[in-house]
């Protein structure tokens, strides 16, 4: 009797072993026709296409690197891949050194009304990107009365026109985006914060370090995890910058190179100029830089607090 | 010692209170200053000192909106299409979630890494022949091809194996198995139940990004009535003269409904930012 039923729930669970398994490819099934169908075959297509000439509807032809070739010689290019990179580093870098300190505040036990603070310093990222770039577009209006221009004129500067000038369009740009993010990556660093143990602080206090040694040789290090991963969410996020120029400039988006990035670069390629073999050989040095970028700074990032640990 | 130390710190506050302060009206100005403008007719922008105050012309103002484009077809358009990616990428993350958490099957640890590597293809490297894909379904201009892209969530599939595999015990399915239900039968009257915040979380994530994204909808929705409010509102930019009362009275009632939400669900919003970066 007994050796009959662990016969069968032997063979039950060998067939209940094959259920999981078939449940198994079910269940993932449906992300995976998703991800082949939208995810991985426009990824090889692109590939494939930069190495083609086609405007979308004719055959394609094979013309090796010239797609490349064109793209690199296109002092165009250069400019937009310069536009992006100094817009990302105005725009990203002031904003992952203002979080970490505002977190840190908001981490003070001594502050009150933090819950207040954080929902306002969060609420620039829920509105988007485009209703952003509009708003500020009108602030920094090409007009002499943009009231940019009144507040600058109060610390005695000139009207700028903020979106046909050089800097002026950058730094419009990079203020947007600074505004909007900053709150979310205090929040990340918030999390951080909260992560680290309060004994740590008190050790260092009866030790007698004050709250900036504090700052630089117990936070800065223990938050490493959280700087790099928003380090590299905005190295990632400021390569792929479109909306906010676009938006911004409005109807001359495309025909002026003060704030023209990658994206939009490959954009009027691939849309206004119907050049679906530059655009696509532009995606993949896109790529290739963002990659670039991402490693580059994730490691740098990773050396941060490693030499200070002496300090502590 | 402790309520000295409090005292002796409290000194030391004010300045940080300042920069708070100062850091929330940073952030809180231009929400109020798009009001302002909603309000106040154009030629308001030029006068100086600039105009601080609301006026009235708010009504006429969204008239003017109205009448330039279609604001409620796009608002119920950008609605109807994160509703439906929502529950779309809920659906099938918890499934393959479901699936990578408790399930053994050949091959789960190389299918698991091909979605990480998703993680690191930058959307845009696939835009033309997502473009040429969408263009020969004969979904330009629908909210289908507006969609479809969304569908390719890998964050969803993270967040819900962690969830899963951290909050649904095996001994529930064991117990449900011998019971006699079936492996789906156990996701949709177990898993589903326990699952509810982190959809909540993730559910916030797919919605905001699928109303703030910008590219792809400003890429396949090029006719008007097939615009959502990202694609109309950037749309209210191109003229030659821009009517700023206009622009801003269309930026602010689209922006309103998705305030309420955030100050209604604030505590959700700002849980979902540190769950969905950090697990």
């Amino acid at each position: 009797m007994e050796n009959v039923s662990k016969q069968s729930t032997k063979a039950s669970k060998l067939s209940e072993k094959k259920k999981d398994m078939i449940s198994g490819y079910l269940y993932v099934a449906p992300f995976f026709i998703v991800f082949g169908i939208i995810g991985l075959y426009p990824a090889v297509f692109s590939i494939v296409l930069a190495f083609q000439e086609w405007n979308g509807l004719g055959p394609m032809e094979f013309v090796g690197l010239s797609n490349f070739t064109v793209v690199l010689e296109d002092p165009l290019f250069w400019k937009s891949l310069y536009n992006t990179i100094i817009i990302g580093l105005m725009g990203t870098a002031p904003q992952l050194i203002v979080g970490i300190i505002l977190a840190y505040f908001l981490n003070l036990a001594v502050i009150r009304f933090t819950n207040f603070f954080r929902v306002t310093i969060f609420m620039p990222y829920i509105t988007s990107m485009v209703a952003v770039a509009l708003v500020f577009g009108v602030f920094f209006s090409s007009n002499e009365t943009a009231l940019a221009n009144y507040v600058i004129g109060l610390f005695g500067f000139d009207p700028v026109s903020w979106k046909t000038s050089e800097w002026g369009a950058k730094v419009a740009i990079a203020l947007m985006v600074f505004w909007r993010w900053v709150g979310y990556n205090t929040i990340i660093y918030l999390a951080g914060l909260q992560s680290i143990p309060k004994h740590l602080y008190e050790a260092a206090t009866i030790d007698g370090a004050n709250k900036v040694q504090q700052f630089l040789h117990i936070t800065i290090p223990l938050l490493k995890p959280f700087i790099i991963l928003t380090v590299f969410m905005s190295t990632v996020g400021a390569l792929q910058l479109f909306a906010e120029p676009t938006v911004f400039l409005g109807s001359s988006a495309f025909s002026r190179d003060e704030a023209m990035t990658v994206v939009m670069y490959l954009y009027r390629d691939a849309f206004n100029l119907g050049s679906f073999g530059t655009a696509s050989a532009t995606a993949v040095l896109l790529l290739i830089i963002i990659i670039g970028a991402a490693a580059i700074n994730t490691w740098l990032t990773s050396g941060i607090g490693s030499k200070k640990k002496r300090g502590v | 010692m402790k309520q000295k130390n409090k005292s002796q710190t409290k000194a030391g506050t004010l300045p940080i209170y300042l920069i708070l302060t100062f850091t929330s009206i940073f952030s809180l100005f231009p929400f109020y200053w798009m009001f302002v403008m909603a309000t106040q007719p154009s030629a308001a922008y030029n006068s100086i000192p600039p105009t601080l105050l609301p006026g009235g012309k708010l009504v006429e103002n969204f008239q003017k909106v109205l009448d330039t484009i279609p604001f409620f077809q796009a608002m119920w358009n950008t609605i109807l299409l994160c509703t439906v990616v929502t529950i779309a990428v809920l659906m099938i993350s918890s499934l393959a979630g479901f699936a990578f958490a408790k399930f053994q099957f050949p091959g789960k640890n190389f299918l698991f890494i091909l979605i990480l590597l998703t993680m690191v293809i930058p959307p845009q490297l696939g835009l033309i022949p997502q473009y040429y894909l969408v263009s020969q379904l004969g979904w330009l201009d629908s909210l289908l091809g507006a969609g479809v892209l969304f569908l390719l969530n890998p964050l969803g599939i993270f967040l819900m194996r962690q969830y899963i595999s951290e909050s649904v015990p095996d001994e529930l399915m064991e117990a449900a198995k011998l019971d006699g239900c079936s492996n789906f039968r156990i996701y949709w009257s177990i898993v589903l139940p326990i699952i509810k915040p982190a959809f909540a979380t993730l559910g916030i994530i797919v919605f905001t990004l699928v109303w703030g994204e910008f590219l792809w909808q400003f890429t396949v929705l090029r006719d008007p009535s097939s615009y959502t409010l990202q694609v109309a509102l950037a749309s209210l930019n191109n003229a030659f003269r821009v009517d700023f009362g206009m622009l801003l009275s269309g930026v602010f009632w689209a922006t309103v409904p998705l305030i309420i939400i955030f100050l209604i669900f604030n505590k959700w919003f700002i849980s979902s930012i540190t769950e969905g970066s950090i697990k």
